[in-house]
């Protein structure tokens, strides 16, 4: 088990403050965050990189805060791979192996036993400047699986890559860590969190806001920055009082069917739930609102529009609606919100 | 807009080529005013001969000593933040810009038999004043900032990531240092080398304070043209410069083939 207890680092112009997770022997834990958050340094943190200003690293129970950084047995794969440019693949695949005491034999045995796992074993002989972006990711690993660690640490181990294989790796790093290796990813895609992890942790401004199952963080997110990255943009802060209604951002009131009185939390739809119309029509949706097209946004499914109804509200529709309705930035319309639609997430 | 541009690159290209004869002129009127027969029997010269064998070895040998302690210096100047160094990256560029013959002065006073050094060498029973070991010391002082600022150049271009990363793969600080800084440094550290070599080869000023006897060939070209006048110094120097051509094109080559 690895624990992250409390640690800060205080830079000029930034600082990680009070960062505490724990990563079970086994796990798949995903550190989500924006570009510029503090993850790389976190990561530095645990692999002795970096020392930090306050806290401990415990790894199985050891505190291993002031360990020397080849002594942890924490392998680190950075982001830009960091391959020896003047060693062949096979020599830094061998690297480690050598530090680790290993004699020839047991050296060029487990260097193409780790080139055949990660499909880069016709590689061997080759210059890492004559490598894919791709293959670099793979000599990479491979070196740092031969240290055989206890813990694999990878900084945003798929931005770099294609599509294509992004999904190849991703299978090999779920292939990794079924073999019982512990693994603390960073990454600022929340869809590769949700492949990934067993758990995630979400980190903003230096700070962990939330730290759960990537199901829970979906379906729970304790902030709006943290519904964004989940990909919904409707996330509003929310009052219910005594009444029927729940105030959202202290502007727009909307049905209150959560059941709950006097409490505050979070109010959160999906775009695709928000009904658009050219005038107030009449239906069983209860929650209706006049806005504002403030922006008209093409999207793969579609057209999102941001309206502006006292709260901006994001809304998806067809092309073909858009056309039908002859949408343009300032057209005025009216948006219906399903009351079913809505969720209400009571802040603890 | 063009022409102009035009008439400039011509000025420099006229002004570029001033520069450039300036340095082959002298160098080629030399060549040109020494006969290939007193060439060849310059050559044959074994008091020649002599000179050229110890400025080349002695050269090489100091090289090599001092690049030993040169080298370590230079990664910590270019790895790690200390008090004071600004004050030693100074330090190490001083003797390029002391006047030889001082640093020469300086030097005699360091190893002369009343010094503690002289005296330590003395007792075991080296004379550093008028010796190769004097003359080694005098070429190391004037050309150890080359071989200096050239390997903390090359130290500092290797990504400290590199070596984070091997740390990280279980490697001693000792074992970064030499399979992962030092071979990525190796292409300055050999052109400093070179440049160390090819400097103090050519060192007169200090060499001639610290030692006139044994005579190196800067110091011999000096005496003949003392004692002969300019048409005895001329062979040798011709001899020496085309001796000193053929180690740099030599060991700049093989600074390229390493390149590659």
């Amino acid at each position: 088990m690895l624990e992250i207890k409390h640690i800060s680092k205080k830079y000029k112009d930034f600082h990680l403050n009070d960062i505490s997770f724990s990563v079970k022997g086994g796990d798949y834990f995903v550190l989500l965050g924006e570009s510029g958050a503090g993850k790389s340094l976190i990561l530095e943190i645990i692999a002795g990189l970096v020392a930090p200003d306050n806290g401990e690293v415990t790894m199985n129970g050891k505190n291993i805060t002031n360990d020397k950084i080849q002594k942890r047995g924490i392998g680190l794969v950075f982001q830009d791979y960091a391959v020896f440019p003047h060693l062949t693949v096979k020599a830094n695949i061998a690297f480690p192996l050598k530090s680790r005491g290993l004699n020839k034999h047991e050296i060029n045995e487990k260097v193409s036993e780790l080139a055949k796992k990660m499909s880069i074993d016709h590689l061997l002989e080759r210059r890492p400047n004559t490598l894919s972006g791709g293959e670099l990711q793979r000599v990479a690993l491979a070196r740092t699986l031969a240290l055989e660690p206890d813990c694999l640490l990878l900084d945003e181990p798929l931005a770099s890559l294609d599509v294509q294989l992004r999904d190849d790796l991703r299978s090999l790093l779920r292939q990794i860590n079924n073999e019982g290796i512990t693994i603390v990813h960073i990454t600022h895609d929340f869809e590769e969190a949700v492949a990934l992890a067993d758990k995630v942790g979400i980190i903003h401004n230096g700070k962990i806001i939330q730290e759960a199952s990537p199901k829970e963080v979906f379906h729970n997110p304790k902030s709006k920055f943290i519904a964004n990255f989940a990909g919904i943009k409707n996330f509003y802060k929310a009052e219910i009082k005594l009444g029927e209604t729940i105030i959202l951002d202290k502007k727009v009131e909307i049905v209150n069917v959560s059941g709950k009185t006097q409490c505050s939390g979070f109010v959160m739809f999906r775009s695709e739930d928000v009904v658009v119309s050219g005038r107030k029509t009449e239906s069983s949706i209860c929650n209706n609102y006049q806005g504002r097209v403030i922006e008209m946004i093409p999207t793969k499914h579609g057209i999102e529009l941001i309206v502006d109804a006292g709260i901006i509200v994001s809304a998806l529709i067809t092309q073909q609606s858009s056309d039908k309705m002859s949408l343009a930035k300032d057209s005025s319309v009216w948006i219906s919100i399903k009351a079913s639609a809505i969720r209400f997430i009571e802040s603890s | 807009m063009k022409s102009s541009y035009n008439i400039l690159n011509l000025i420099f290209i006229l002004l570029g080529g001033l520069v450039l004869l300036f340095i082959i002129a002298p160098l080629l009127g030399m060549v040109i005013n020494t006969s290939s027969a007193e060439i060849i029997e310059t050559t044959k010269d074994t008091e020649v001969q002599k000179s050229i064998w110890l400025t080349l070895s002695i050269s090489f040998v100091s090289t090599l000593v001092f690049a030993i302690a040169a080298i370590p210096l230079s990664y910590l100047l270019a790895r790690k933040d200390f008090l004071g160094k600004g004050l030693v990256l100074g330090i190490i560029n001083l003797p390029v810009v002391i006047p030889h013959s001082a640093a020469g002065i300086a030097i005699l006073g360091f190893i002369s038999r009343d010094s503690v050094i002289g005296k330590i060498a003395e007792s075991l029973g080296l004379t550093l004043v008028g010796n190769p070991t004097g003359i080694a010391v005098a070429m190391a002082f004037v050309s150890v900032p080359f071989l200096l600022n050239a390997a903390r150049d090359g130290f500092a271009a290797v990504p400290e990531r590199l070596e984070k990363a091997a740390l990280n793969l279980g490697a001693s600080p000792t074992r970064v240092f030499f399979r992962i800084s030092l071979p990525l440094a190796a292409r300055s550290i050999f052109s400093g080398l070179i440049l160390m070599f090819a400097r103090g080869m050519s060192e007169f000023g200090a060499v001639v304070i610290v030692a006139y006897h044994p005579m190196t060939t800067p110091v011999l070209i000096y005496e003949r043209f003392g004692a002969f006048g300019l048409s005895y110094a001329r062979p040798v120097s011709v001899v020496f410069i085309l001796v000193c051509l053929v180690f740099f094109i030599a060991l700049r080559l093989m600074a390229k083939e390493k390149q590659k």
